[in-house]
């Protein structure tokens, strides 16, 4: 049971919000308390759009306890169009059409249920662009 | 900084040991090694270790080892640093014996990964991971090394068979390791119809999960005729890190974590890659192997397989890989990985491998040993006392 995490984490996983310096402009997801660049501890809270291209990915066969009744599913790295990059489910699309630079944006989706009696978990997904 | 060496070896079979807790072996290996430096005591132990608490609900490995291994009130302490645990002890051992806080360091790393299904230790492997960001959605251990991979091939255009030739080579030479677990040749054709764990990485790009200890006893080099193990010279043991989100960094397929400990090895061994006789290097997944190549300045960018096929990476190679099976016909027994390959270094430069695997004139090796997706990395540089 993560309940904490998850609702600690609801402002990345249902909104993306991430952080931007206030000293160099760098923009950072997940949010940082200390600018990697330029070591400023001076920030303000960014909220990415959500839309990007996929810079890899791969189709999980033999997954991990928690999401192992949902095998195959893929994962990838997406870069955001505000140049950062972030690690997400794809939903929405079969393994094999997906490719690298393909277009993709944020959807909410369930990750993943906690135990039987437990909650159910949203968070990002990316699927193939559809809206304009 | 006093000159540190390695006076005695110890290691058990990498096999699913079900009949064995982790004391059991990890005193086992610890013993041994003992006793082949000829030491009853040491004035410290580091156990190398990552998964005790989530795969055998124990922590606290330093004082349990210590004290199962007859070596009442002796200092002793775990230290974690994921796949990279082994090394990391090692390390913190030349750190202790180098500075001269103390004379003589045992190091243990020791790993059991099968007290549980393989989808759990799965998931407690994935622990290596960032777990608010990579691991709670849905990436395993695999995946991220399969993202390495499918963005390798995309950029380089190789064919995702043309790194069977890593595997390949360490079957080849873990048949003549009686340690290793498995003891067998693989072909191209296994290779490619092998069943995918997180595609583009298949079951023989894999290291296995396994169980297993190996140790080393570390002494001060000026010490070495109080014993009676062969000794071997640390060189250099340098760690160097990088984001642990693999999504953090801005250029994946380079290994930065690789690079700055090569650097600071390099430096302090006064070597340069072409001095390396021969390369223990972390072949967890194939595509790591690559990676380490490249940043480790034995090939360019690109081309770890084109400079593995043209310098010959087997026994009589210009730079023989994995001579003792590396981890993937050894076993990848986590936290114990970074020791078995320190201790496969050095029974190398001893002279003591069956003689098929055993190198000629060699006198200077290299260990490395990689935590998480490149996250920490130690590289271990060994050489001959003649």
């Amino acid at each position: 049971m993560d309940i904490p995490r998850y609702w600690r984490l609801k402002d990345q996983r249902y909104r993306l919000q991430g952080k931007k310096c206030l000293d160099c402009g760098n923009l950072s997801f997940p949010p940082r308390l200390v600018c990697p660049k330029c070591k400023s501890r001076n920030y303000e809270k960014y909220f990415f759009i959500g839309k990007g291209t996929v810079y890899s990915h791969t189709t999980i066969y033999q997954a991990p306890d928690r999401f192992d009744h949902i095998a195959p599913y893929s994962v990838g790295l997406i870069d955001l169009e505000e140049g950062v990059r972030i690690t997400a489910q794809f939903t929405d699309v079969p393994a094999e059409e997906l490719k690298i630079g393909m277009k993709v944006e944020m959807v909410i989706r369930q990750i993943y249920e906690d135990g039987p009696k437990g909650p159910i978990l949203y968070g990002y997904k990316f699927r193939p662009v559809i809206s304009v | 900084m006093r000159k540190v060496a390695i006076i005695g070896l110890g290691q058990t079979p990498v096999r699913e040991h079900w009949e064995s807790n982790l004391r059991d072996l990890g005193v086992t290996a610890l013993r041994d090694a003992m006793d082949d430096a000829g030491v009853d005591t040491v004035d410290g132990v580091c156990v190398g270790n990552m998964l005790s608490g989530a795969l055998s609900e124990q922590e606290h490995l330093g004082s349990l080892i210590v004290d199962y291994a007859g070596l009442d009130g002796v200092e002793g302490m775990k230290i974690e640093a994921a796949c990279g645990s082994g090394a990391a002890a090692i390390r913190m051992a030349v750190k202790a014996v180098g500075s001269g806080l103390m004379d003589t360091v045992g190091v243990v790393g020791v790993e059991k990964l099968t007290e549980y299904s393989g989808k759990f230790s799965t998931a407690a492997l994935a622990t290596a991971a960032d777990a608010d960001y990579e691991t709670t959605m849905g990436l395993s251990f695999v995946g991220i090394n399969a993202l390495l991979m499918r963005r390798y091939l995309y950029e380089y255009k190789y064919d995702k068979n043309d790194f069977s030739i890593f595997p390949i080579n360490a079957h080849k030479n873990s048949i003549h390791n009686p340690n290793a677990m498995f003891r067998y040749e693989i072909s191209e054709a296994q290779y490619a119809k092998s069943k995918h764990i997180a595609e583009p990485i298949n079951l023989l790009d894999s290291s296995p999960i396994a169980d297993g200890a190996a140790a080393v006893i570390v002494c001060a080099q000026e010490n070495i005729s109080q014993f009676k193990g062969k000794p071997i010279s640390i060189l250099a043991c340098e760690v160097g890190t990088d984001t642990l989100a693999l999504d953090n960094r801005e250029d994946p397929l380079w290994l930065k974590g690789v690079e700055r400990s090569v650097k600071k090895a390099y430096y302090l061994a006064d070597v340069k890659p072409k001095d390396i006789d021969f390369f223990e290097v972390h072949d967890a997944f194939s595509i790591i192997t690559a990676l380490s190549l490249e940043a480790s300045g034995f090939a360019e960018r690109g081309e770890a397989i084109k400079f593995a096929d043209k310098i010959g990476i087997g026994i009589k190679g210009g730079l023989p890989l994995t001579t003792g099976g590396g981890l993937k016909g050894r076993g990848h027994p986590v936290g114990a990985t970074g020791v078995y390959q320190v201790v496969e270094a050095a029974k190398q430069l001893r002279g003591e491998v069956a003689k098929e695997v055993q190198i000629e004139n060699n006198n200077i090796a290299m260990a490395q040993n990689i935590g998480g997706s490149g996250a920490t990395v130690i590289t271990t540089i060994l050489k001959r006392i003649v």
